[in-house]
């Protein structure tokens, strides 16, 4: 009885410090990744406008650039100006650790729920639109209203689509989702998938601030949302908020990639296995950002009262993902 | 035939048939809610094909190919002509807005999925698990009758409940006699001919087909 207790033990403190390591691996990817993955998009789009554009590096050359300058801090800002670009941060950084993006034995599993993740998600959101109250300009409450107003219609439909994933596993467990779809290839392609992956693609340009909710590329006073909202920074926070928004478009690819094509994500900690899955990772989540810049050369911005409708739209689908699946299947 | 491969065919349709009249809802350009018509004419065809292969006799085959020949082209050319004459692109008031519709729309589903519990208790098969998605294209095919202005998105709408009978009639039976889809059909058909002179009459009258300016019929 008491001989193996030490041996097992051992066993599971290695599996556990592997899956720590994973995890980590996975929050360092994320981070490096997604400026480059910004980059890209701006070049694909470039390429197809037939400009020359920027190199893909650019983006990472612009946040060393920021990151050696000093922050300026507005008089009248409080604690939540300051605050705002590490929350952001932390939380990007944290679902970049705890959704099972390489493999499904993460030692944040037990918590990776979908509820914790769009919960985390929010938190972030709400602590830049909390920012830009603080600083007391207009354009920072403007564009905090408008990005509470897509938040609180984006959060359910985020919820509802990955719901109709998780009737048919039993689970809320993003792990378990992911796993339950690397076994059973056949059931990835239904109707109930399809009708889901639409509502989440939605909601994630809702929700990263891409082309029809908001324009990233524009600074213009009546149509900006997130870039409203960030005004006010400069050098190392600004940095670290333009770090923490590319991360947040880069997980949200990510787990689109991850819940509706899971091929290639580990079911173990073997490192052959967790390689091969970073590899997949990449290349998805290229295929899926090259996807979003043709899809962006081609869209215009919506006007901001007709984005209810869209957010609306999408959410109907995520709906009837759900009552597919719960009742179809 | 009916393995898995055939259910989940059976299940794309269904999903196919819905969402087309979501979409109806959710466009306003009147060209994009024909184009939408002419898919959800394609998805009841395959339906019914799709019975047909199961039962494998002619006459379900015969009743396939002629909902397909209705619903899929004859219906949507009609409604295209009409477009043609009429020169108005867009349904540009409604009288409920379209985020409003959809949530509506999403509702009128849950609903049909809850009125429908006794039909999917008939029997263990796919297809009758599917017969809500008919009713649910009923009901949201009269909310778009009920709360569009322009004569040809209340046509559409029209078009919609009769959708979803005959889906809902496929579904829960295994497939319809010939004569029986034949008689609706051709009276289908009737309607939205005197339909569209209806609306090229309105399109003289009043300039355009906005149906809340025939006040007369109103009871006073």
């Amino acid at each position: 009885m008491v001989a193996p207790l030490p041996v097992a033990a051992d066993g599971q403190g290695s599996r556990m410090s592997a899956g720590w390591a994973v995890a980590a691996a996975q929050a360092v990817l994320v981070a490096a990744v997604a400026p480059l993955l910004l980059g890209f998009t701006r070049a694909v789009r470039a390429r197809l406008e037939g400009r020359g554009g920027g190199r893909i590096a650019q983006p990472w050359r612009d946040l060393r650039k920021q990151f050696r300058k000093e922050p300026l801090i507005p008089a009248d800002a409080g604690v939540f100006f300051a605050a705002a670009p590490a929350v952001l941060t932390a939380t990007s950084l944290m679902v970049a650790a705890a959704v099972p993006y390489l493999s499904t034995q993460n030692p944040l599993a037990s918590s990776t729920d979908l509820i914790v993740v769009v919960g985390l998600l929010l938190l972030g959101t709400v602590a830049l639109a909390l920012a830009g109250l603080d600083t007391g300009t207009a354009f920072g409450g403007m564009g905090a209203s408008r990005e509470m107003t897509i938040a609180a219609l984006v959060e359910p439909t985020l919820l509802l689509s990955v719901f109709a994933l998780s009737t048919r596993v039993g689970s809320t467990n993003l792990s378990a989702i992911v796993a339950a779809g690397t076994t059973d290839q056949a059931r990835v392609f239904s109707p109930a998938s399809a009708l889901a992956a639409a509502a989440l693609a939605i909601a994630t340009l809702a929700e990263a601030g891409r082309l029809p909710v908001d324009n990233p590329a524009t600074h213009l006073e009546l149509t900006m949302v997130h870039e409203a909202m960030t005004l006010e920074y400069s050098g190392r926070d600004l940095a670290l908020v333009e770090w923490a928004s590319a991360m947040r478009l880069t997980i949200l690819l990510g787990l689109l990639a991850t819940v509706f094509v899971p091929w290639g994500v580990a079911t173990n900690l073997h490192p052959v296995a967790v390689a091969l899955a970073a590899a997949l990772f990449v290349a998805k989540l290229c295929v899926l950002s090259g996807l979003l810049a043709v899809a962006e050369v081609f869209t215009a911005k919506l006007r901001l009262f007709r984005v209810p409708e869209l957010l609306a739209g999408s959410f109907v689908l995520g709906l009837l993902a759900v009552i597919t699946s719960a009742v179809l299947a | 035939m009916s393995g898995p491969f055939h259910t989940q065919l059976l299940n794309l349709a269904c999903g196919l048939f819905v969402l087309t009249a979501v979409g109806v809802l959710w466009r306003r350009e009147l060209s994009a809610l024909i184009g939408l018509l002419t898919v959800q004419g394609v998805a009841l065809t395959g339906i019914a094909a799709l019975l047909a292969v199961d039962v494998g006799s002619g006459e379900a085959i015969a009743v396939a190919t002629g909902v397909g020949i209705l619903k899929a082209v004859l219906l949507p050319l009609l409604l295209r002509r009409v477009l043609r004459r009429v020169p108005e692109a867009r349904e540009t008031a409604p009288l409920v807005n379209v985020s409003a519709s959809l949530l509506a729309a999403a509702a009128l589903t849950l609903l049909a999925y809850a009125a429908a519990r006794p039909l999917v208790a008939l029997g263990p098969e796919p297809t009758a698990h599917a017969a809500p998605v008919g009713i649910a294209v009923l009901l949201i095919g009269f909310f778009l009758a009920t709360t569009r202005r322009r004569a040809i998105s209340q046509i559409i709408g029209v078009l919609l409940i009769d959708n979803g009978i005959a889906a809902v009639a496929f579904l829960a039976t295994g497939g319809v006699p010939l004569v029986m889809e034949l008689g609706v059909s051709v009276d289908l058909l009737l309607a939205v001919l005197v339909l569209q002179v209806l609306t090229t009459r309105l399109q003289a009258a009043f300039g355009d087909t906005d149906l809340d300016d025939l006040r007369e019929l109103h009871d006073r």
